[in-house]
């Protein structure tokens, strides 16, 4: 953690997935709309992931209520957040202390 | 009734198939989540920021189903969530009102006796995201959790819920169907 960085108080450390060591994760939360074939689709669609990961991601959203389902920079992240939203998903982004 | 089925040329998407009814109830619908979400048309106050999609006074809304279409981008950070939104929510309502425009003229230019379309490229787009938004907010009218599901679906005929949980399952049950069709392209 570089000298600079700041952690908060309370810091969500959701299942991690993808192993990087960039610096910002988009996150999808569950919700009791989205269908689970849906976001299977979305995950295929926008991030390329194939069937495997996809499904894989979207059953740790369901079951464990949360998945990093991408990282790079805070600019990328914003990309993947509003492209989320541009689905109907419900995501967030934060720093992967 | 509605029916969902392979494209007719084969190419990536599904067709759908509706009846008259479902296709003036789908452009209401439609209609409702453009009033419900669309870009005031009002004059910007700054021009300029409007050409770029900044919008200076976007502000998380006190509509539940409508902060759920457009939510915040951190969890704990107002501030940070306060600036995305300024720099994207214009951009998000104007993808959500396009999607249903689209859907909404798609199915009123040929609702006499019923619609039948093959949904692929961009009108795909805009069908999944239009249904996705409308399954949304009905969900979060409903007051839809994890646990709601059961007693929503035992509703005494005279609830007053009844017709928008029927109409919630009648989205969920098309957008599944287009959705299992890209899923599971036929051999």
């Amino acid at each position: 953690m570089g000298a600079m960085s700041v952690a908060p108080a309370e810091i969500v450390q959701p299942e991690t997935v993808v192993t990087t060591e960039r610096a910002w994760i988009t996150i999808v939360w569950n919700d009791p709309v989205n269908l689970m074939s849906y976001v299977t689709y979305v995950f295929m669609e926008y991030f390329h992931y194939d069937r495997a990961m996809a499904e894989k991601l979207m059953m740790d959203v369901h079951e464990k209520g949360r998945a990093v389902v991408s990282s790079g920079t805070r600019e990328e992240m914003e990309r993947d957040v509003t492209a989320m939203h541009g689905y109907g998903l419900w995501a967030t982004m934060q720093r992967d202390d | 009734m509605v029916r969902i089925l392979p494209t007719a040329s084969g190419e990536r998407g599904a067709r759908i198939e509706l009846a008259e009814v479902e296709a003036a109830l789908l452009a209401s619908l439609a209609q409702q989540l453009v009033d419900l979400v669309g870009v005031p048309d009002e004059p910007a106050a700054d021009p300029l920021a409007a050409l770029v999609g900044i919008d200076p006074h976007a502000a998380p809304s006190e509509d539940p189903a409508v902060l759920r279409l457009l939510p915040d981008a951190f969890v704990d950070d107002d501030e940070a969530s306060a600036e995305f939104r300024r720099f994207t929510e214009r951009d998000l309502r104007e993808r959500k009102s396009r999607d249903a425009r689209a859907v909404a003229a798609d199915v009123t230019t040929s609702a006499e006796g019923g619609v039948v379309l093959d949904l692929t490229g961009e009108r795909l787009a805009n069908w999944l995201g239009m249904f996705n938004d409308a399954r949304l907010v009905l969900g979060s009218r409903l007051g839809i959790t994890d646990d709601s599901h059961d007693e929503l679906a035992d509703l005494a005929p005279d609830d007053s819920r009844a017709p928008l949980v029927e109409l919630y399952g009648w989205l969920t049950y098309v957008q599944d169907g287009i959705v299992q069709q890209l899923l599971e392209p036929p051999a």
